[in-house]
């Protein structure tokens, strides 16, 4: 693990200079989850590998012989006992630090909106969500219609619900939040590509049709967008 | 399981009488575990069902979302409050805890018969569930708003969790004053099994934090059916009150669950290696101490996508991540108790050596959990599914059967090993990686929990597969799981009456309750003399050179 570290690190670095190249890009919280779920992934599988090799190593290399043999293992001194506490709580506490450092910084980009970011008010009922774009058209999401926002522009969703407590899950660019009565919540989306296969899902258990509150979230271009809104807004 | 003893020298009560009228800590252990049994088969069997829906797109077996929801519910209450707690503090503890302290009964027999009382009360309370038309459909974390203004019976939710929490409570006060002032003489508290200490700390656990969970609880009863606003913001109240205090008791119970099945473990590798327990003290102090010191300050991973503020998401993060220090320490104890060993292998070995497995695939998948900006994505779905029923459900579940294996000769006369146990281990290992491994897949993809269907998923392919493909696979598991603990049932009841007889001490281990006792143990548990150990006394001494 302590080999992997600086390795690790040493390429996280390289992938934060690429990024800072492009001065003030906005970032994407979705790629960023991808690319730390990698890194965790790969931690986690290390420290796993390692621990089950020695199990099964154990497991066999130490079976009995004979019935009456016992183990020949000798008590630990008072300076290994420590030792094996010491260094192997150092390593873990090394590793969830390094973990949570980058968890951080990839938490700063879910967090901190864009200051061009379209808002859109959500309001979560039983059992469909409603959205309110800047010129105050609402469009609903029931009957799975879906809603349309436009590529390349960051949208921050202010969300609330009028009933029990949602949730706003958006899979396709990794990220939910809680929908409360009485309280105001945000998530933010980067759709950096035009796609026509994500949707918007209830992810907190909400009652007999929680299952089926969801609604397809299309990234078009501009021009198609601004039609669906007009034609959204004429239908009213 | 039940193993008549007679009762020599006077007129026997009627055997019915003897057992709903015990005092004894052994009889209510075994009440607990005929108990816990029996709502792990109707809980079990509520999973059946919901693995059968979810096996195709579109409704399989159930009429509404609402039957589906209170499967739901059902499945999660009992597995967790009726099953894994009652079965861990319940049986064991109160089976094997006062045998392994050299004590003749608990401190306060008569008020363990009620704790075990209480439980059965709160069972019968909870299967009402399925003869009242409005059965609670309202998930085992019961969130209001929901849950209040739900038309479904929230209140036998709340009852059956006051019930139980009373006995919880009674039960902890009991076992903590037996292990304080009824060990043998001469046992000082480093000589103590592992499973003695995880108790302690289970109970210590339990006493802290349930009120927290029944004053949560009981406010959502008042806001129900009393009108009151705790939970209702439109007169003042909060939502999220609810949930950091219903998961400020509830991340704890889940230590109250793992840590006794950690000490069940630890005894059955020291017993099964003839090793000493390595780092002994360190896995005591540091490792199980370690774990009740933090458990009251992780809560908030629960809460990550909640909407709290931005700093306790991250401080919680940091207390997460660190939960793996004391967890890792315990592993290493674990995995140091078979270095140099000399391992006998049996059913009780068997699931041993799967619970090392469970605990690396459960503990090592909540690492992406303890980072927020992961369970930004990967919070209610399936992945969140699969890491704790492998951590919690799993692992606990493992470490008691492969206690009851262990134990089996000592509760009964007769050894539960064979054929049939060996094919119902292999069977339940099989089928829970076919379960829950598909689950991680789908998961990471966006597959929801609490879900009956997943038809937005339907043109979603995850390594040339459908989600329906991996909900086929995971259903498969289910079923095979339950033939494996169908089989295991049969067994245990079968080697109870005709099993092969064993001998007092058949694993040979050094521990109090094989050493000093009849199997099963008579009333009184040590017959004329009181039990007293040495200094050098230890459960674990194998090797004397």
């Amino acid at each position: 693990m302590r080999k992997f570290l600086p390795a690790m690190t040493g390429l996280a670095g390289g992938l934060a200079l690429s990024t800072q190249a492009h001065a003030q890009a906005i970032r994407n919280p979705a790629e960023e989850w991808e690319r730390l779920w990698d890194v965790v992934i790969f931690d986690i599988t290390v420290i796993g590998v390692i621990m089950a090799v020695a199990a099964i190593y154990f497991l066999i290399k130490y079976r009995a012989t004979s019935p009456d043999q016992v183990g020949t293992a000798k008590k630990l001194t008072t300076v290994q006992s420590i030792a094996f506490a010491l260094i192997p709580a150092s390593i873990f506490m090394a590793d969830d630090f390094y973990l949570a450092a980058k968890g951080w910084t990839v938490w700063n980009a879910y967090r901190r909106v864009p200051d061009n970011a379209m808002e859109i008010k959500v309001i979560g009922y039983q059992w469909y969500f409603e959205y309110e774009y800047p010129d105050g058209t609402i469009a609903d999401g029931t009957d799975y219609n879906p809603i349309k926002i436009p590529v390349g522009q960051p949208v921050v969703f202010r969300m609330t619900s009028e009933d029990v407590i949602h949730s706003f899950g958006l899979p396709h660019y990794r990220v939910k939040e809680d929908m409360m009565p009485g309280r105001i919540t945000y998530v933010w989306i980067n759709p950096a590509e035009a796609q026509d296969t994500a949707f918007i899902q209830c992810a907190e258990f909400c009652g007999e049709a929680h299952t089926q509150m969801a609604n397809p979230i299309h990234a078009v271009p501009q021009a198609e967008f601004d039609a669906w809104l007009a034609k959204v807004a004429a239908e009213g | 399981m039940s193993t008549p003893t007679t009762t020599a020298g006077h007129a026997a009560a009627p055997a019915w009488k003897e057992w709903v009228l015990t005092t004894d800590h052994k009889r209510i252990g075994v009440l607990y575990l005929v108990g816990s049994m029996a709502a792990f088969g109707v809980a079990g069997l509520m999973a059946l069902i919901i693995r059968y829906e979810q096996m195709e797109l579109g409704m399989q077996f159930i009429e509404s979302g609402t039957e589906y929801n209170g499967y739901l519910y059902f499945h999660g209450a009992a597995m967790i409050l009726a099953f894994l707690i009652p079965g861990l503090t319940g049986f064991a503890a109160n089976y094997f805890l006062p045998l392994m302290i050299g004590a003749r009964d608990v401190a306060f027999p008569r008020i363990n018969a009620f704790s075990v009382w209480l439980f059965f009360f709160a069972i019968i309370l909870a299967l009402l569930s399925f003869i009242v038309p409005d059965a609670p459909d309202i998930m085992w974390t019961g969130y209001p708003p929901y849950a209040v203004t739900t038309a479904a019976n929230t209140s036998l939710y709340v009852f059956t969790v006051h019930l139980l929490g009373f006995s919880s409570i009674l039960g902890a006060v009991n076992f903590l004053v037996t292990v304080i002032y009824m060990r043998a003489p001469g046992m000082g508290w480093n000589q103590l099994n592992v499973f003695v200490w995880t108790t302690v700390a289970a109970f210590v656990i339990q006493l802290v934090f349930i009120p927290v969970l029944a004053a949560a609880v009981t406010l959502l009863l008042f806001d129900k059916y009393l009108g009151t606003h705790f939970y209702d913001p439109s007169a003042g109240g909060d939502v999220l009150l609810y949930q950091n205090l219903f998961w400020f008791y509830s991340h704890p119970a889940v230590y109250v669950i793992f840590l006794p099945a950690v000490g069940i473990l630890f005894d059955i590798m020291a017993t099964m290696a003839k090793n000493r327990v390595f780092n002994y003290k360190v896995a005591i102090y540091a490792g199980i101490w370690g774990i009740v010191g933090i458990a009251g300050i992780v809560w908030v991973h629960h809460l990550y996508i909640a909407g709290m503020p931005d700093w306790i998401r991250l401080g919680h993060m940091v207390t997460t991540l660190l939960i793996s220090v004391p967890v890792g320490l315990l592993t290493i104890s674990l995995w140091g108790t078979l270095y140099k060993g000399a391992i006998t292998y049996n059913t009780a070995m068997m699931y041993a050596a799967s619970c090392l497995y469970l605990i690396l695939l459960g503990g090592l998948t909540g690492i992406p959990l303890a980072i927020p900006s992961m369970t930004l994505h990967l919070s209610e779905t399936s992945y969140v599914h699969a890491h704790f029923h492998f951590i919690m459900a799993l692992f606990s579940a493992f470490a008691l059967f492969a206690g009851i294996y262990y134990w089996f000769p000592k509760m009964t006369g007769r050894f539960a090993d064979g054929g049939m146990a060996t094919f119902s281990f292999w069977a339940n290992f099989v089928g829970v990686n076919l379960t829950f491994w598909p689950l991680f897949i789908i998961g990471k993809e966006g597959m929801p929990r609490r879900y009956w269907d997943y038809e937005m998923f339907k043109d979603v392919q995850v390594m040339g597969y459908s989600f329906e493909d991996y909900h086929l696979i995971a259903t498969i598991g289910a079923f095979i799981i339950a033939i494996g603990m169908i089989t295991q049932t049969i067994n245990f009841i079968y080697s109870a009456f005709k099993g092969k007889p064993a001998p007092t001490n058949p694993w040979n281990s050094r521990s109090l309750e094989w050493t000093h006792t009849a199997s099963p143990p008579g009333p009184g548990n040590f017959g004329g003399t009181d039990v007293v150990v040495d200094e050098n006394w230890s459960p674990y001494e194998y090797n004397t050179k």
